[in-house]
Order: structure tokens, then sequence, then C-alpha cells
């Protein structure tokens, strides 16, 4: 009991990892940590902007698109998603899974050569240095919250207690707002780290010439370091081959084409042989309950309008058709491109009365999951390449792709091209 | 220096910082997700602080004292190192946790993820074994 007083006291110190001789490793330093710190500087804000752009492909101003409602101010910058480029989506959140899987080496680096102080003895010295602690509670924990909940979705692994939308994009915000501070009251303390070692004569300096940094006020530098295992260069090479070893093996979901089987470890790299319907699929009819007897002869699509309008599948075929090379791109990062052949949307809205479509809701025949009905914006409906599709590189739709007929919008995300359509209500005021 | 132990700007920053989180905090209860939310954020603080670090830090001592210096210990450690970290990253397929999920959305099992992460691996450490093997001859 006496030693617990005198701990907090401030005169003595916990052991283990509060003892400063506890650290060893001759690497850590400040030098170090703001290479690393550097390299997330860039890539961190990326990830994050891709993914707050994500947020406003899914059009959450329509009816029912919005998967966090309750966001509140945090919606204020959204914006109109556009038809163009039509490979955007495709970049944007391509980048967003990739950059965010290459990045966990170095997030790991990175708290690896700052966790002595996590253990730092006494926790704080003034009201300022609780005050940052406290939020490198955020920091840290939003960090890791972001890259496992992200990590766990894109493998579809839903073990967590929460939608995924809200809590990756309220993460998210917790994360920035710790994120801007800690760069804040950082940045001088980077850029002068940066300068103390020559980063060319560092990539020159082997194991033998390995000596820890000089001691920093932070204490990173070890007190009684070991000898060195590994030179500063070597442990940087370690890193980034991390980064591009997870790089390397998931990059090709994103790809068409041979590098596509590249993607060795990665979800959506999966090869389903040759033929024209055999691509990456994502939700197979049976696991939301569409039956090949629905999608039939007895299928009819149902045109809302100014009058209701009921076609065959057939009588759909002989309207104009129009081909396009569309992508899809998934929230999930992989994304392919596809030759779509079908009517377009803006036909269909005028088939059924509609001159000047506001838009357009289109319901599916899948009775579970999200999704299963998408509000598309007018300038999407108004796109010549939006497409009510029925056949993808010249064969009928297969069943697991959406037959009888999918929604192909270029440039929206995945889940917006609504597939087994049954009914397009172009009924919304413009 | 003053009370508060840093310029009135820290304060001033920091204050900024909470403002935004306690804003936000408000948008997880609103969602309704507080409990799972919570313990989700602190447990990736637990996870990664106090258990993922430390247990790779024991094994990385562990395999320098195990190895001594033959051969020495950077390769083994590195290609062993980079296996742990796909399987960190890709465990619901390699140890098919996910399967259900996985087939539902793809038509596809989880299956070849295991040995896809086993052949990396192997050719981690046959890289490995080759660098290892052309730096010994051409130091000779």
């Amino acid at each position: 009991m006496a030693g617990v007083r005198e701990w907090l006291s401030g005169r003595g110190r916990p052991p283990g990892p509060f003892r400063p001789e506890f650290w060893r490793s001759p690497l850590r330093g400040p030098w170090l940590t703001s290479v690393f710190g550097l390299v997330l500087l860039v890539g961190l804000p990326i990830v994050a902007l891709t993914g707050l752009v994500s947020y406003a492909a899914y059009n959450p101003g329509l009816p029912g698109n919005d998967m966090t409602p309750s966001k509140g101010l945090l919606g204020f910058y959204l914006f109109d998603w556009p038809t163009s480029p039509v490979w955007l989506y495709r970049l944007t959140q391509g980048t967003h899974v990739i950059l965010g899987l290459t990045l966990v080496p170095i997030l790991l680096a990175k708290l690896w050569s700052v966790i002595p102080k996590l253990f730092a003895w006494p926790p704080f010295r003034s009201p300022a240095q609780l005050l940052e602690r406290v939020s490198l509670v955020l920091l840290v924990g939003g960090a890791v919250f972001e890259f496992v909940t992200g990590i766990l979705n894109i493998q579809l692994f839903y073990v967590f207690p929460f939608s995924f939308y809200p809590a990756h994009l309220y993460g998210a915000w917790v994360f920035l707002a710790a994120l801007v501070v800690h760069v804040a009251l950082k940045l001088p303390r980077l850029v002068t780290a940066l300068r103390s070692r020559g980063f060319r004569r560092e990539m020159r300096t082997g194991l033998r010439d390995t000596r820890p940094e000089p001691p920093d006020p932070d204490d990173l530098v070890a007190a009684a370091p070991g000898p060195p295992s590994m030179s500063r260069r070597g442990l940087l090479a370690f890193v980034g081959g991390g980064s591009l070893t997870v790089l390397g093996l998931s990059v090709g979901q994103t790809m068409d084409g041979p590098i596509r089987s590249t993607a060795l470890l990665a979800p959506h790299g999966r090869d389903y042989g040759p033929g024209p319907n055999d691509f990456q699929v994502n939700k197979t009819a049976a696991s939301v309950g569409v039956t090949a007897a629905q999608a039939g002869p007895g299928w009819r699509l149902t045109l809302l309008g100014a009058r209701q309008v009921l076609l065959t599948r057939q009588e759909l075929l002989d309207l104009p058709l129009h081909t396009y090379r569309l992508p899809i791109a998934c929230v999930e990062g992989w994304s392919t491109e596809q030759e779509w052949t079908g009517v377009r949307l803006a036909d269909l809205a005028r088939l059924c009365g509609v001159a000047e479509p506001g838009g357009v809701q289109a319901r599916s025949m899948q009775q579970a999951g999200f999704f299963n009905q998408v509000s598309l914006s007018a300038g999407q409906v108004a796109d010549h390449r939006s497409l009510l599709a029925l056949r993808v590189n010249g064969a009928d739709l297969s069943l697991d792709h959406g037959f009888p007929a999918r929604i192909m919008v270029p440039n929206a995300p995945g889940v917006h091209n609504t597939k087994w359509v049954r009914e397009l209500d172009f009924r919304v005021p413009s | 220096m003053n009370r508060y132990g840093a310029p009135a700007w820290h304060l001033a920053a920091l204050i900024v910082c909470y403002a935004v989180a306690l804003y936000v905090f408000t948008r997880i209860i609103s969602a309704g997700i507080v409990l799972g939310f919570v313990v989700w954020f602190a447990g990736a603080v637990i996870l990664h602080d106090f258990i993922v670090l430390p247990l790779y830090s024991l094994a990385d001592t562990g395999l320098q004292r195990g190895l001594r210096r033959r051969p020495p210990v950077n390769y083994v450690r590195v290609p062993a190192a980079l296996s742990v970290l796909l399987l960190l990253i890709w465990f619901p397929l390699i140890l098919r946790s996910s399967e259900y999920y996985y087939r539902a959305a793809t038509g596809l099992s989880t299956e070849p993820y295991l040995l896809r992460w086993v052949l990396v691996t192997c050719a981690l450490f046959a890289g490995s074994a080759i660098v290892y093997a052309v730096r010994r001859r051409s130091r000779r």
C-alpha cells in the first residue's frame, strides 16, 4: 500500500511498462515516429475524404436513401451526386478501401513507435496534458474502430452490434475531430524531428552503424536501449513492404482483365469462370428471396407516372435499346466494368406520361435486405446512359445479376443499381 | 507557464475537438447504437494497446531468444510478421468466419482463402530464404 501511495504522489513509479527502462527498442524516437506520422498525414485524410464522398454518392437527400438519417449537421457538405465521369465512384471508393488497407501496417507501426507514452508516469502533470491525453483515446480509439469496422464489413463479417453505416460514419467524425487537433499540436514537432536526421543518410545506414536517436523531451527514445536487431531503413522497408504486400494482394479487385486474379487476399476478386455473366456477384437471388418463377414469363414491369403501364420483358426488348460500358462500383471497394444493354430510364418515363421526371423510385422483387427500394435523382434519370438493363455483354442477365431487368446508372454506387426491378415510380415532383 | 500548462490556443483547439466529439455523440445516441458503439470504441483501444501490441511484442522477443543469430532473426521475423499481418486483416475469410454472409452475397465459398494465405506465407518465407542465401554468398 505504501508503494501505491508513493506512485500516486508522484515520488515513485509502478513497475513494468511504467518504468522507462522497460522499453528497449533503440529505434523508437521522434524521427521514426514522424516518418510514419507523415505517411499517415497524407494517407488518412484521403481515406477520410473519399469516405465522406461515398456518403454523398448515396444521394441521402432523396426519400429512403439515407442510411444515417440522424446525421444532423454532419451532412453539411452533401451535394447532388453526378453521373459523370462514370468512373468517379469506382476511383474514390476503390481508393477509400484499398488505401485504407494499405495504411494498416503504417498505423500499426506508428502506434508501436509511441506506445511507451501510454505508460508515462505520472499520467499527467498539468490540466493541458490531461486534456490532450484524453483526446488521444478518441484518436487511437477512432482510428482502430474505423479500420476494424471497415475491414470486417468488406469481408461481410457482420459481428458488430450496430448497423455499419452510422457507426462507421460517426466513428469517422470522432476520429477526424481528434486527428485535426493532434496534427495542430504536433505538426511543429513533426517538422523539427524530420529535419533532425537526413532521410537519404538514414537510407545508407546499415545495422552496424544504427544508434538510438538523441534523448527527446517526449521520452520516445529508450532510456536504456538494447542492441539493435534491425536498422532504421530495415524497419521502414519492413513496414513499407507490409503495405505493398497488402496492396498487391487486394488492389486487383478494383480492376478488370487478368490483373484481377492477383487479388488473392481480397473478398471480391474472385473468378466466376468465362462467360458474359461471369463477373462479381454481390447479393445472390437466393439470399434475398427472389426465385426463377418470379422472374419468369409472368413477370411484368410496372411504370407509374401520369398513367400506369405494364410491360412484359419482350415488350421492353422491343423498345429502343442502347448499349454502354459502365462500371459497377461497390461501397465495399471492388469494381468491374461491363457492357450493358437496355432501355433508357428517360424513355420509360415518357412512356408513362412523364416528360421531365424529377427522379424515380426503383422497387425490387427482393424481399430481404437493404436497398429493395432506391431513389434516383432527376439528373440520374436524365442521363442518356442510365438504363433499365436487360442484357449484359450481349447475353440476357443471369438471375443473380438481376434478371429480368436491373438499373444501371453511370457513377452510382453499386447498391443503387437495383436488381430484379418490378416497379419504376416516376411520380416524383421535379 | 500558466496554471493550465499550455498556451490558450492549446485549450481552444481541444475544446473544439471535444465539442465536435460531443455533438457526434448526440448523433450516435439518436441513431440508437450508443451502447454497442461505446463498447466497440473502447474495445478498439484495449484490443490494440493491451492485446495485439503486447502479443506481437512477446512473440518477437520469443523469436529472438529462440533463434539466437542463426539464421539472422530478420529473415524469419519479416516473413512471419507479414503473414500474421495478412491473417490479422483477412481472418474472417481465411478462417471462414464470414462464410454465411459471404456465400449469400457472392454465391461462392470462403474455402479457397486458407490455402491462398498458406501459399502467400510460403512465398514470403521462400523469398526471405533466397535473399538470405544470395547475401551470404555475396559476402564470401
